[in-house]
């Protein structure tokens, strides 16, 4: 499944990064890397984009972007 | 000595530059680049000045701050790197550090907001941590102001002494090592020959980096060496080039991670600021509170505060300028030389003093918005809006700011983190249609339309975001055709701003409007003046319909002829209109030799409803006034593009005019 289909609370974890370019670049940069944790915390009020959880910090993607993050839901739900 | 002050955004490291230089600041222009870097003599160390440079998350070469601040280092020559990281976001903040080390500069490490490591009982174990990266670590909160004394002597005796980074290399022995010390040696020659540092060369050559491929001028051979051995680390390795590298240095980071910090449970600023999100970022309550909030600060600066201190400030002039008048007047001087003192100098200087109440408070509120870390919450809430366009959220304030005056707001596009978005931006603004024309929105609504005053103004401004977006979409495709910067933002906690960085951002901001907009706005005022005052034969003019700007006035008329006004006393109001759009109104008033009050009624015999429509489009959308030019040539650093843009915008007002006059006249 693709990040952008991660329930909104619950923990996944990364398992490709895909895209290409400087947006694949900014997102591995970030700390998107193939094995770290994320969760979806909130979309943004249009729909778009969505606010994400990871490595103990928020940062926001659009979903266009967060669509092309592969990811498996590790169980484990939190509260928002 | 030179000092570069890097880190990621948000890290802390203005309020760290603050901190260290006190007011000692100036602005510093670096070839190649339209970003200033704010430079600063560092306080009690004679002969040392650190470089701000701007917030950067990585060291490759795709935005604009990150080439800057990589081509400060490499071609500059700092003699030393003081890198600030966000102690409670470490993992993170020190990807950066990784690629900085590998520079191969003397550095040291600032783990800035050590006080909220420890107030949510986390810990970090300088010394291990200071092993485990082989630089000097010294923990200090810059907006508390500790440490920094330390920090400084770690800094300056690090630069002195040349002690550069024990460690730069971050991989296990493995297929990423391999290529990375084979592709390092493969080009050692030629990074030694452009004193490059070969790890730091050979990792970006590994990243594709096409900046570092020019530098080094690499030929094919090596080239497709080089490309051989990355392609088969990543069949090893089964990971890309570009994410096995983010691996190995996440990596990397974790295991020191591991060995030096305690993490806290949950900070007490992270909680807060989740429950401050959940109401800003609300999924219904997210947009009408920023719409208040917006509505709050324009009616504190356009309304209460700034027309206070316009108010008080006009008076100041006024007396001063009274004063002056009586002196000259006393004096017997000649009647040109104190027409040209008044109304020529007095009443430059008073229009360029005019925008500072405006700049000062818009950006006090400004700055919190920004030091807060609100701004990141608009841009999310916001980039839905901005994305159709080609822009993302973070340009939204800005343009909102434009419905005031362009002038703070073009320079509010400063904190825009993409040249490309500035840019556009700051095309856009004008579009805006600013407080100062309203006065004639006015004037000629109660004219003409009695009944749809409300209608005829709510109309233009829409009007004006409409040919704004039309214009965006042309340039998307056009002049910023290509990916727009990727738009992956960092929310960060809400903080409480410094005092002493709000007060420095509008001195700052209030100070380079004066430097940089001054000589301009006088000299265009005065100009003005000038031609008001005299025919052609240089005599001053007794009829204000003989004077040179009249002759303009008429010789330009001609060109508004397919917008259904030819009127010359039309075209000389419009040029005034330049100075300040205020001066349409009041030049109008002049030349139809009538009074303000009156001026509804002699409108009438120089415009039908249909021609006062057309001439309101061309008012809405015609050139920006002086001093937001002048702000324009100051933040996209060209004389050039500022005219350029100043004749676009007349050109589309041409346009967007004719059309609708034409369209107008055909229907009706």
């Amino acid at each position: 499944m693709t990040l952008d289909k991660l329930p909104i609370g619950k923990q996944g974890k990364i398992l490709a990064v895909n895209g290409e370019g400087p947006l694949r670049c900014r997102l591995l940069d970030m700390g998107l890397i193939p094995g770290t944790g994320v969760m979806v915390r909130k979309v943004a009020p249009m729909g778009d984009p969505v606010e994400i959880h990871i490595r103990g910090y928020e940062l926001t993607i659009r979903i266009a972007d967060a669509q092309k993050i592969e990811v498996e839901a590790v169980g484990r739900e939190v509260a928002v | 000595m030179i000092l570069a002050l890097v880190g990621n955004q948000n890290c802390g490291k203005t309020t760290l530059f603050n901190q260290m230089t006190g007011s000692n600041q100036h602005v510093g222009n670096f070839p190649g680049v339209t970003v200033d870097q704010k430079i600063g003599d560092v306080r009690d160390v004679k002969g040392c000045s650190v470089v701000d440079l701007p917030g950067i998350y990585s060291l490759r070469p795709y935005t604009n701050e990150e080439i800057v601040t990589r081509d400060f280092i490499l071609n500059e020559r700092p003699d030393g790197i003081l890198n600030i990281v966000d102690a409670t976001n470490i993992e993170r903040n020190l990807y950066l550090t990784l690629q900085l080390m590998e520079m191969h500069v003397p550095m040291v490490l600032a783990l800035n907001m050590m006080d909220e490591v420890r107030g949510n009982g986390g810990t970090i174990d300088i010394r291990k941590m200071s092993e485990a990266l082989g630089i000097p670590v010294i923990p200090i909160s810059a907006i508390k102001n500790e440490g920094i004394t330390e920090l400084t002597h770690a800094m300056v005796e690090v630069a002195q002494k040349k002690i550069y980074p024990k460690i730069t290399d971050f991989c296990e022995p493995g297929p990423v090592h391999r290529c990375i010390h084979a592709v390092s040696h493969l080009i050692e020659d030629h990074a030694e020959n452009m004193r490059i540092s070969a790890r730091f060369a050979g990792t970006k050559l590994i990243e594709g980096d096409m900046d570092i491929i020019e530098r080094l001028k690499l030929n094919q051979n090596e080239l497709e060496l080089m490309e051989h051995s990355i392609v088969e680390m990543e069949h090893e390795r089964g990971l890309d080039r570009n994410a096995a590298l983010a691996e190995m240095r996440y990596d990397f980071i974790e295991k020191v991670c591991e060995q030096s910090v305690v993490k806290c449970h949950e900070s007490k600023e992270h909680i807060r600021s989740l429950k401050i999100d959940s109401i800003l970022t609300h999924k219904y309550l997210a947009i009408p509170l920023f719409l208040l909030i917006m509505l709050t600060i324009f009616w504190l600066t356009f309304g209460v505060v700034g027309s206070f201190l316009s108010d008080l400030l006009a008076a100041g002039i006024d007396s001063v300028t009274q004063m002056a008048d009586a002196g000259l007047q006393a004096y017997g001087i000649n009647p040109v030389v104190r027409s040209l003192v008044i109304d020529g100098i007095f009443a430059g200087v008073g229009s360029v003093l005019s925008f500072l109440p405006l700049i000062v408070v818009l950006f006090f509120f400004l700055s919190i918005l920004e030091d807060t870390g609100y701004m990141a919450r608009v841009a999310f809430v916001m980039d839905k809006l901005l994305r159709k366009i080609g822009l993302s959220g973070r340009s939204f304030v800005p343009m909102l700011i434009g419905f005031g005056c362009s002038v703070p707001a073009i320079m509010a596009s400063r904190t825009l983190s993409s040249e490309r978005d500035r840019r556009m931006t700051i095309l856009l603004t004008p579009f805006m249609s600013c407080s100062a024309k309203i006065p004639i929105y006015a004037v000629f609504a109660a004219a003409f339309f009695e009944k749809y005053q409300a209608l005829v103004m709510i109309g233009l401004y829409v009007f004006g975001m409409l040919v704004g977006i039309i214009c965006a979409i042309i340039l998307e495709h056009t002049v910023y055709r290509g990916n727009p910067v990727p738009f992956v933002m960092e929310l960060p906690n809400y903080r409480f701003p410094s005092a002493k960085s709000v007060l420095l951002l509008m001195w700052e901001k209030a100070k380079d409007f004066i430097q940089k907009a001054f000589t301009i706005i006088f000299a265009a005022t005065v100009i003005i003046w000038f031609l008001q005052t005299f025919d052609l034969r240089l005599n001053v003019v007794t009829d204000s319909a003989n004077s040179l700007l009249a002759l303009i006035g008429k010789g330009i008329a001609p060109i508004f002829r397919p917008l259904g006004f030819e009127d010359w006393r039309v075209s000389t109001a419009l040029i005034t209109g330049f100075t300040a759009k205020e001066a349409v109104v009041s030049t109008m008033s002049i030349l139809l030799g009538t009074s303000m009050e009156n001026l509804s009624a002699a409108l009438a015999g120089v415009f039908t409803p249909l021609t006062a429509i057309s001439f309101l489009v061309f008012t809405l959308l015609y050139t920006p006034c002086v001093a937001a030019i002048a702000a324009i040539r100051r933040e996209m650093n060209s004389s050039l593009k500022a005219a350029g843009v100043a004749f676009l915008q007349c050109v589309v007002a041409w346009i967007a005019a004719f059309l609708v006059y034409q369209v107008l006249h055909f229907i009706l």
